[in-house]
């Protein structure tokens, strides 16, 4: 088994009905991308491209390299305003 | 500047007259106030809605919000810009978003409350529930346009 680091994830509106939860600790590998945590999570349930992701409150994309204590938010495209 | 994320109803009016009071205390230099107000109506696609229900990710959608009026500060060179936005639970005819810019000249306040309006409803974390006669279903945007939500 290869080295695990501590992250905390959030699931918002669509993709928390779609999850079935609002929030988790999860250990995941080293150097994992938000496209591998989402393939994990979701067994790919649902095509990424309907899905934004965020780290540490900041958009990024699915190719971002997870690090140790990273917040990563999962959710649907916004409809504020 | 102000950004505020409300969960009780509001009446943007009174909004308004206490920022313009408290915070531009009667500025001078002003020359153009420049209002735009959001309101919940009671259809949407064809359906009829009852209620809806707001959520945000507190502490993105704030940080976000700061950073389109930051930007448009500078961008249109105007003097304040003022956001509040409304969560939770929401019905026909409530505000659901308020925002005001002042400047020098009316060119810039229309352009800055239009730039906040689009970036806002482009990038900022809100996503809309509605209730309708045959249940709950989920807003999807009118146009999704995410190419540019890593610019702020």
């Amino acid at each position: 088994m290869g080295k695990v680091m501590k992250i905390y994830i959030k699931y918002f509106a669509s993709i928390r009905d779609l999850i079935g939860k609002d929030s988790e600790n999860l250990d995941v590998d080293i150097n994992s991308s938000a496209r591998e945590l989402w393939q994990l999570l979701t067994h790919e349930i649902e095509s990424p491209e309907n899905v934004l992701v965020a780290v540490n409150h900041k958009y990024v994309d699915f190719e971002y390299v997870l690090k140790e204590g990273d917040e990563i938010a999962f959710f649907p495209p916004v409809t504020g305003g | 500047m102000k950004i505020e994320i409300i969960s009780e109803k509001f009446d943007p009016w009174e909004s308004l007259v206490e920022y313009k009071r408290n915070e531009l205390q009667n500025n001078p230099k002003i020359g153009a106030s420049s209002v735009f107000l959001g309101t919940m109506r009671d259809f949407n696609d064809d359906d009829d809605i009852d209620s809806m229900e707001l959520e945000h990710y507190p502490g993105m959608t704030e940080k976000y919000l700061s950073n389109i009026v930051e930007k448009a500060i500078k961008k249109f060179n105007i003097i304040d810009g003022l956001v509040i936005h409304r969560v939770g639970l929401l019905f026909p005819t409530d505000p659901i978003v308020l925002v005001a810019t002042w400047s020098e000249h009316r060119d810039n306040a229309f352009n800055a409350t239009r730039e906040i309006m689009e970036s806002l409803k482009e990038q900022a974390p809100f996503w809309k529930k509605e209730s309708t006669d045959n249940g709950f279903r989920w807003v999807k945007p009118k146009t999704e346009s995410t190419e540019n939500i890593n610019e702020t």
